[in-house]
């Protein structure tokens, strides 16, 4: 199973990747969002996928899966979900205020040295 | 009572100025800054006493122990010297200030706050014991003289010559810093003292030149030696007390002091004596020659100041010379040391009170332009008296205190032609030439200064304000330190006792274990001596060429403006400016792209050498969990809808299926058992998806922006080359297990210690509580960014508007 | 954003408590089943996102006339001032306590000082994500 989430895993961030580097403002916050799925999932298989039961205490259960990659990976998704909030407001207010989505046309130019 | 505490007490006072000046509208806060100063001076003098008999005190205050840095504040000889130079001075200084800064036009407060921050700096400087705290309050120095030089920062000179005194001493600053890092290995130890101790252990050592060298850099630059003195004219744009204070007396002493500190420790080398001794010499001709040339009464001091400072360079440098010679000869050499050190005592006392006089000169006429000044004589007699003793001191003329240190660095520079060791005796002949030639332009500038601007006829029209007297407040300063000059004169072996005599024996450690060993006295009249005869030929040459002035002043003219070392410094500016945008250019396109691609590829390059050269490659396929169904049919549906984030042609399709991506992520936490994750993921997504939803209803459709097939190609690639890295990544990290997990810890206490069941949960308020604090406020932050980009533009065009 | 939908609004009205009130189960139950702040939290925001679909802006706006903004300094203030309060009985900071009480109404209990830190991280998820939505819808 580690070898297909591997896959996963990698699927995803050269989604993530490729997306981030397209012209378009949207496709780069949706990239940043498959990004960090990307993360997590990661986090969790290097935690290995065994255990076969939740990391709740439980009487005559021994097998837990690992709790540490869990603890990181839910602080992750809520902190990915704050900066995925920030980056849709900053795209939406940068193109509010320059009229485009255009990643090439939003460079800063030589004036603003 | 820690008496190192003294040397914060000017910056601790700073912290209350600015209050004083904003609430006591009424009284000059110079008025209140000058009790600083004051009780320094007076609390500093009680130690002059016990120093002259030999002792020395010492007060430590840690700073970082586990590095054996600290602030050690050691009173001897030549600390004690400089202190009351500084605190003395000071009071002088501030009383001056307190006339010349006019208390409603200028911003006290800052003016006050970096003289008591400079305060600090330099009682550090010569107070420290420790390489480290010595470098640190060294650049403070620098900074501060940045800052006041910088003061009235509305003009482009000020600004200008701010930033070249700062670029220079720093850059000085930092070879010191070199400096005592190799000195500090070799003597292993950070103290001036043990490293003194140790020299002897060390003189052979194959990094010792280089110190030697470094060090220099750092007391050169700060102390405007050649070819570095060329900030110091530049810094006349200070405040003049400023320049007074800083720019003669104290700052640009501290190279000085640097030197004489070191001088046991580096007087066995040849290199040290030719390069300080040499480069004093060259500094002390070049700055004379020039300072003839100069138009402002304050560029003519400052070229004089950087003479004055070559002057006792070479003398410091000529008094190492005391310790390669033995016998009945040796007393002769001794003598540089003792000038040296008298010298700075007069130079601070007479180049103070001149600076001061210009400082009066400018307040009351409105120019310092020396061609439009003259005939000052009757108007403001007490000045005029002023500048005529301080500038004849500094020609070195009879009855000021000038006269008699010149006539002891005639002697020691003479005295250098009977040196007999490290070629000396070959070109020993040039010291007491170059020397005599110097000391004719000095005597030259110093009655050009006098006499151009109190002397000859007034130029009516020239002059912007009608002159009148200075106020009594202003001239006491400059009227303390003429007198002092004219006193030292008559009591010489006084002072020299009280103050010259234990700098010495702290300079020289080694060669005297007492002051009273050293055995120099200073007399007026010492019979017809070369030294005599040499000053003679001083008044006589320098009065014919002060009287033919306009005729030979043309000879400056022949230095093209292109050779000036000026120039240079200007153009490796410009040089190092445009340079540094240019490469910039290269690479800063300012297109996101580009610069995620830089992140990109050095991810795959570091990560992939990384995973070769640690040979991580093994895949440990026996520990994988086996093959689950729901969970290859969720990494089908997530693939899917991945791909479908990729080639929706509408923002509701890609959003929908990003919400996909997410429930498939939430299905995979539901499989491999982390059911507070799959919570939480389930929860996020349909909260962002909301997110989404309200904030898409204002974006655009999702465009392609002509993309070339090139640029895909390209994207693509990168893409892969991260998603094949993450994937080995992935399959290397969960083979390989360098140190065991903690987690069997968690699972293990986590009923007895932290009485929780659900150990994810646990993790998070209770073992990791610090991590999950500093989420928490990540969040906030995050909350705070997108109200205030939201919520402020709306204010921010409202204010607008009303202002329309 | 218009909302008219009768059913919806009727459907809310009832659906709205019943998430609202698991979201509280679940915060307190986090210490030994799934659940706990963050989870807590973000139920309570989804069960007024909810709200926020059925009804407008202004509407939650009144219903809930809460500052989310304080919300967040409230929760952040109570998640610092549990981890500074080890000081007081000169221990570490961050050191929790446990400890079983007999209640009046609830017959002995467990209390857990970590309780009172996951519900300050509960108060700044509501309140940040909350602030975050209705900043963007706000916004026209």
């Amino acid at each position: 199973m580690e070898f297909i989430m591997a896959i996963v895993i990698g699927v995803l961030f050269m989604a993530a990747v490729y997306l981030i580097l397209s012209r378009s403002l949207l496709r780069v916050i949706l990239g940043t969002g498959l990004l960090s799925h990307g993360a997590h999932l990661l986090i969790l298989t290097m935690g290995g996928l065994g255990g076969t039961s939740p990391p709740v205490l439980a009487d005559g259960v021994t097998d837990y899966a690992d709790p540490l990659p869990q603890a990181l990976i839910l602080t992750a998704i809520v902190i990915s979900f704050g900066v995925t909030a920030f980056m849709i407001v900053l795209f939406y207010r940068a193109y509010g205020e320059h009229k485009t989505d255009n990643m090439n046309l939003m460079k800063g130019n030589d004036e603003h040295d | 009572m820690e008496f190192v505490w003294l040397i914060f007490l000017p910056i601790l006072a700073a912290i209350i100025v600015p209050f004083l000046y904003k609430s006591v509208k009424n009284v000059h806060t110079g008025w209140f800054v000058l009790i600083v100063p004051v009780a320094l001076f007076l609390y500093y003098i009680r130690f002059v006493k016990s120093v002259l008999n030999g002792e020395v005190h010492i007060s430590e205050l840690p700073w970082i122990p586990s590095y054996d840095i600290s602030f050690t504040a050691y009173i001897d000889g030549l600390s004690i010297l400089f202190s009351l130079l500084i605190t003395g001075i000071g009071s002088l200084v501030v009383l001056y200030s307190i006339f010349y800064l006019d208390k409603k036009r200028e911003k006290l407060n800052n003016f006050y706050v970096y003289l008591l921050m400079f305060m600090t700096a330099m009682l550090g400087i010569v107070q420290s014991d420790n390489v480290i705290s010595l470098y640190l309050f060294w650049e403070l120095t620098s900074i501060s003289s940045f800052l006041l030089i910088g003061y009235w920062f509305t003009k482009d000179r000020s600004r200008f010559g701010a930033l070249k005194s700062m670029m220079i001493t720093v850059f000085g600053g930092l070879m010191m810093l070199g400096g005592f890092v190799l000195l500090s290995i070799m003597g292993d130890s950070y103290s001036i003292r043990e490293l003194i101790a140790n020299a002897p252990s060390f003189i052979d050592h194959n990094y010792f030149t280089l110190a030697i060298i470094l060090i220099l850099l750092g007391a050169f630059t700060k102390s405007a030696q050649f070819p570095f003195y060329i900030w110091l004219p530049d810094a006349m744009e200070a405040p003049t007390p400023v320049s007074a204070y800083l720019h003669s007396a104290t700052m640009v002493k501290a190279g000085l002091y640097l030197v004489a500190r070191f001088t046991p420790v580096f007087a066995s080398s040849e290199v040290w004596i030719w390069l300080v001794t040499g480069i004093g010499l060259l500094t002390l001709f070049w700055g004379s020659f020039f300072a003839v040339k100069q138009t402002d009464l304050k560029a003519i001091l400052a070229f004089s100041t950087v003479s004055q400072l070559g002057l006792i360079m070479s003398l410091f440098g000529a008094s190492a010379v005391a310790y390669h010679v033995s016998g009945e000869n040796a007393a002769i050499f001794k003598v540089a040391a003792f000038a040296g050190i008298f010298h700075l005592i007069n130079h601070a006392m007479f180049k103070g009170s001149l600076f001061m006089v210009a400082g009066i000169v400018d307040h009351e006429t409105g120019t310092r332009d020396i061609r439009k000044l003259g005939g000052l004589m009757s108007i403001m007699p007490i000045s005029f008296t002023v500048a005529f003793i301080g500038s004849m001191s500094m020609a070195g003329l009879p009855p000021f205190g000038g006269f008699l240190s010149k006539e002891l660095f005639l002697t020691s520079m003479l005295s250098l032609n009977q040196f007999d060791l490290f070629n000396f005796n070959t070109w020993g002949i040039l010291f007491p030439v170059i020397a005599w030639i110097a000391s004719v332009f000095t005597f030259v500038y110093s009655f050009y200064f006098v006499f151009k601007t109190f002397g000859g006829k007034r130029a009516h029209n020239a002059i912007p304000k009608e002159p009148k007297e200075a106020p009594i407040g202003m001239l006491l300063s400059p009227v303390i330190l003429a007198i002092t000059v004219v006193a030292i004169f008559f009591i010489p072996n006084m002072v020299a006792k009280a103050f010259v005599k234990p700098a010495v024996v702290a300079m020289q450690t080694g060669l005297y274990t007492n002051p009273s060993d050293v055995d120099i006295h200073v007399s007026a009249w010492h019979g017809w001596q070369p030294e005599l005869q040499m000053t003679l030929g001083i008044i006589v040459v320098g009065l014919v060429l002060f009287a033919t002035m306009s005729c030979w002043q043309k000879i400056y003219r022949v230095q093209p403006e292109k050779l000036s070392l000026n120039t240079l410094y200007n153009g490796m500016m410009t040089f190092s400016e445009k340079g540094m945008n240019r490469l910039s250019r290269l690479y800063m396109t300012g297109l996101l792209r580009s610069y995620l691609m830089y992140m990109f590829i050095s991810i795959v390059a570091i990560t992939i050498i990384a995973l070769f050269m640690q040979d991580a490659f093994k895949v440990d396929f026996s520990s994988f969990a086996p093959v689950n169904a729901y969970g290859l049919m969720t990494a089908i549906i997530l693939i899917i809808s991945v791909i479908m984030v990729i080639v929706a042609k509408t923002r509701l399709a890609a959003i929908i299926a990003l919400g996909g991506v997410g429930y498939s992520v939430a299905l995979f936490f539901v499989i491999y058992k982390a059911p507070d994750l799959a919570l939480t993921q389930l929860v996020i997504e349909t909260v962002s998806v909301a997110l989404f939803l309200l904030a898409f209803r204002y974006l655009p459709e999702v465009k392609r922006h002509g993309e070339t097939k090139g640029i895909r190609v390209g994207n693509f690639l990168i893409a892969a080359a991260v998603g094949i890295t993450v994937t080995l990544v992935a399959l290397s990290a969960h083979s390989q297990k360098l140190i065991p997990s903690i987690s069997q810890y968690y699972k293990d206490t986590v009923f007895t210690e932290a009485a929780g069941g659900n150990i994810v949960n646990v993790i998070l308020v209770d073992y990791r509580g610090f991590d999950t604090l500093f989420e928490i406020a990540v969040l906030a932050i995050a909350a705070i960014g997108v109200y205030s980009m939201i919520k402020l533009r709306l204010s921010r065009k409202e204010k607008s508007d009303e202002s329309e | 954003m218009k909302a008219n939908d009768v059913i919806l609004q009727t459907a809310t009205k009832v659906v709205f408590f019943i998430i609202f009130l698991f979201s509280i189960h679940i915060f307190f139950a986090g210490h030994f089943a799934p659940g706990g702040g963050f989870v807590g939290g973000l139920l309570t925001t989804a069960a007024i996102v909810l709200l926020l679909l059925a009804f407008d802006l202004k509407t939650v706006q009144e219903a809930l006339p809460f500052n989310f903004m304080i919300v967040v300094a409230v929760g952040l203030l109570l998640a610092l001032g549990m981890a500074a309060g080890s000081f007081i009985f000169n221990v570490p900071f961050f050191t929790h306590t446990f400890g079983d009480f007999y209640l009046p109404l609830f017959g002995l209990t467990s209390l857990h000082t970590a309780m009172i830190f996951d519900a300050g991280v509960y108060l700044v998820v509501v309140g940040s994500t909350i602030t975050m939505i209705q900043s963007i819808g706000g916004d026209s």
